[in-house]
């Protein structure tokens, strides 16, 4: 070990070094600070698609990084959205500790159902998590007193953020907001991807067999990640009920479960960043497409997904690994 | 005699009408070097993942340590030091080398549900396995994805991974099965160089390496022990022959 050079770095080193932050990860948050000056007509679309990014973020988490397929994650956001509006509705205000309470209710219904639902596999674990969707949504649906029901929940008044900045009509405070909590849930998220629990969920999602035979709790940290997620989702809902002032039961369906789905294998699951490009490309491509061919919009949305999943399996971001593998090879 | 390092009692498992497990009673003592020998399909994998907690027992005790953890998950028997590999390679194909030992080493110090300030823990965890690779001679390969290596390199990380779990009791099913000979040969040597303290169980088909390695041979014919005994007992017993003889005749 004393006779090689003191800079080449050891393998430990490299393993290591993953967790450094990458001069390309900044590019998402300059984009984002960009659009706030540059479009300020469209923050109202923006903002939806951050919290579209934060959802599909909190997807990757269990279904890239675990390998947990799933149906339900709307059940967690409408969870959020709801505990979000009905607090509004109901004269508790005060936004920051709205999304506190968001997170935290989609977090308890995560450990319950996840507990129960994770220790089936396969198609069993798909229908329990799409059943799950369907109570919940057929819950919101009954409790119409509370919720609004079919009509929607009505009357949300939500105070100006930090009892300052006020949710204007151009969407500006709600794009900050939105900003601000995506900042943090990534901080936090690729946190938690590179720790060695993170690491252990990739390893489950590898080789279950072989994390039982090395002694690793399976079931309990498929359990936690799936809460973890499940909070990361129901802020995202608290943060759609916050900035629209309205809850609908659209947020808690198997059409939301699957659209989050689609964005996240769009862009890439597994990969922190898959969220970031799939999410604003579905919703910019729903926008221009539903503008332009309003009766065949989501025709193209479904070639685009058949596209990429025979020929693109990593999706965008995969193709763009594969495009700069192939340049490297190139100049070599 | 010194309470043996596993032990089994009446242990019974059947698939349906097929009993794979018949009353097997066995004993490895404390660093004992053990051989499972039994024609194919006698049920010498279903014996292990009895031991191991992968399958449960329809009756019959389990004692590691003269401590019963036939009730046990299997996290917690791996906890109280039993390792295992696979008869067939069970590895996180698409991660490095070094990180597929690094996830095993984390489990055992418990480290691995770690999210916050584990970077000091993470390093200590990460050099661990590095050692243990050069240790085993494919320090080379450490970061290379586990299903870019030729099959008898990816025999050698199976191996890995139970070392860097350091089992007092350590079950290899077939450790050398499907490797070129010039391979087989070094995992055989380690096998030999393995700490004294670990009890050791191969199940293994090559007669030659059997009584090369073994102290001890326990012979398992249709679920059931047929006989044990030292390696002279066994190639001197009628029995035994019968059955290896049968079987060559099969083949
Ligand atoms: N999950 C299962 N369900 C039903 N039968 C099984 C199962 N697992 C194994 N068996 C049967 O149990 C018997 C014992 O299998 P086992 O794998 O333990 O044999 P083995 O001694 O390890 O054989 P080999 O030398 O081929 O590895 C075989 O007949 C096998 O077909
Ligand atoms: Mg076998």
């Amino acid at each position: 070990m004393a006779t090689s050079p003191p800079k080449v770095p050891s393998p430990v080193d490299i393993l290591l070094r993953r967790r450094r932050l990458r001069p390309i990860e900044t590019l998402p948050w300059a984009i984002a600070v960009a659009v706030y000056f540059a479009f300020p007509t469209y923050l109202p679309l923006g903002t939806e698609i951050l919290i579209m990014v934060l959802f599909a973020l909190s997807l990757d988490l269990i279904l890239g990084y675990a390998g947990i397929v799933t149906l339900g994650h709307a059940a967690f956001f409408g969870v959020g959205a709801y505990t979000a509006g009905i607090l509004a509705a109901n004269g508790w205000s005060e936004p920051t500790s709205g999304l506190v309470a968001a997170g935290l209710m989609a977090g308890i219904v995560g450990v319950v159902s996840g507990f129960i639902i994770l220790r089936t596999h396969g198609v069993t674990l798909l229908m329990l998590t799409l059943a799950v969707v369907f109570m919940l949504h057929e819950a919101a649906n009954k409790a119409g007193f509370i919720t609004g029901g079919a009509d929607g929940l009505q009357g949300m008044v939500v105070d100006p953020l930090f009892g300052a900045f006020r949710f204007d009509m151009f969407g500006r405070t709600a794009y900050l907001y939105a900003l601000a909590v995506l900042f943090l849930a990534w901080l936090f998220a690729r946190l938690l991807v590179h720790s060695p629990f993170g690491r252990s969920l990739t390893g489950i999602r590898e080789n279950v067999t072989r994390m039982h035979a090395i002694g690793s709790p399976v079931h309990r940290r498929l359990v936690a990640i799936y809460a973890i997620s499940a909070v990361l989702a129901g802020i995202a809902g608290g943060l759609l009920a916050q900035t629209t002032q309205a809850v609908a039961l659209t947020v808690v369906t198997f059409e939301r479960s699957g659209g989050i789905l689609v964005m996240l294998i769009l862009g890439g699951a597994g990969r922190l960043y898959g969220a970031f490009v799939g999410a604003p490309a579905f919703m910019l491509a729903q926008d221009t497409l539903a503008k332009s061919d309003p009766v065949y919009w989501l025709f193209w949305i479904g070639l685009m997904l058949v596209l990429v999943v025979m020929f693109a399996r990593g999706g965008i971001l995969g193709l763009v690994d594969a495009a700069l593998h192939l340049a490297r090879r190139l100049r070599r | 005699m010194s309470r043996p390092a596993l032990e089994t009692r009446e242990l019974n498992k059947s698939f349906g009408a097929l009993a794979v497990a018949n009353n097997i009673d066995f004993r490895l003592e404390v660093g004992a070097r053990h051989a499972l020998i039994g024609p194919n399909g006698a049920g010498k994998t279903t014996f292990i993942n009895l031991i191991t907690g992968r399958l449960q027992p329809s009756s019959g005790r389990i004692l590691l340590a003269g401590e019963d953890i036939a009730g046990l998950s299997q996290e917690a028997r791996v906890k109280r030091g039993l390792g295992r590999t696979f008869q067939i390679n069970t590895l996180f194909r698409g991660l490095s080398v070094l990180e597929n030992v690094t996830l095993a080493i984390a489990e055992r110090q418990g480290v691995a549900g770690g999210i916050f300030r584990v970077a000091g823990a993470y390093r200590r965890v990460a050099e661990e396995a590095y050692a243990l690779l050069e240790r085993l001679r494919i320090a080379e390969d450490a970061l290379k994805p586990v299903r870019e290596l030729p099959y008898g390199r990816q025999r050698l990380v199976e191996i890995a991974i139970a070392l860097g779990l350091k089992p007092k009791v350590l079950l290899l099913d077939e450790p050398a099965a499907g490797v070129p000979t010039p391979e087989s040969a070094i995992i055989l040597d380690l096998v030999e160089r393995l700490p004294a303290e670990i009890a050791v169980l191969i199940i293994e088909h090559d007669m030659d390496l059997v009584f090369r390695l073994a102290q001890r041979i326990t012979v398992l014919v249709q679920g059931g022990v047929l006989v044990e005994g030292t390696p002279a007992e066994i190639a001197a017993d009628a029995r035994v022959r019968e059955v290896y003889l049968g079987e060559r005749r099969h083949d």
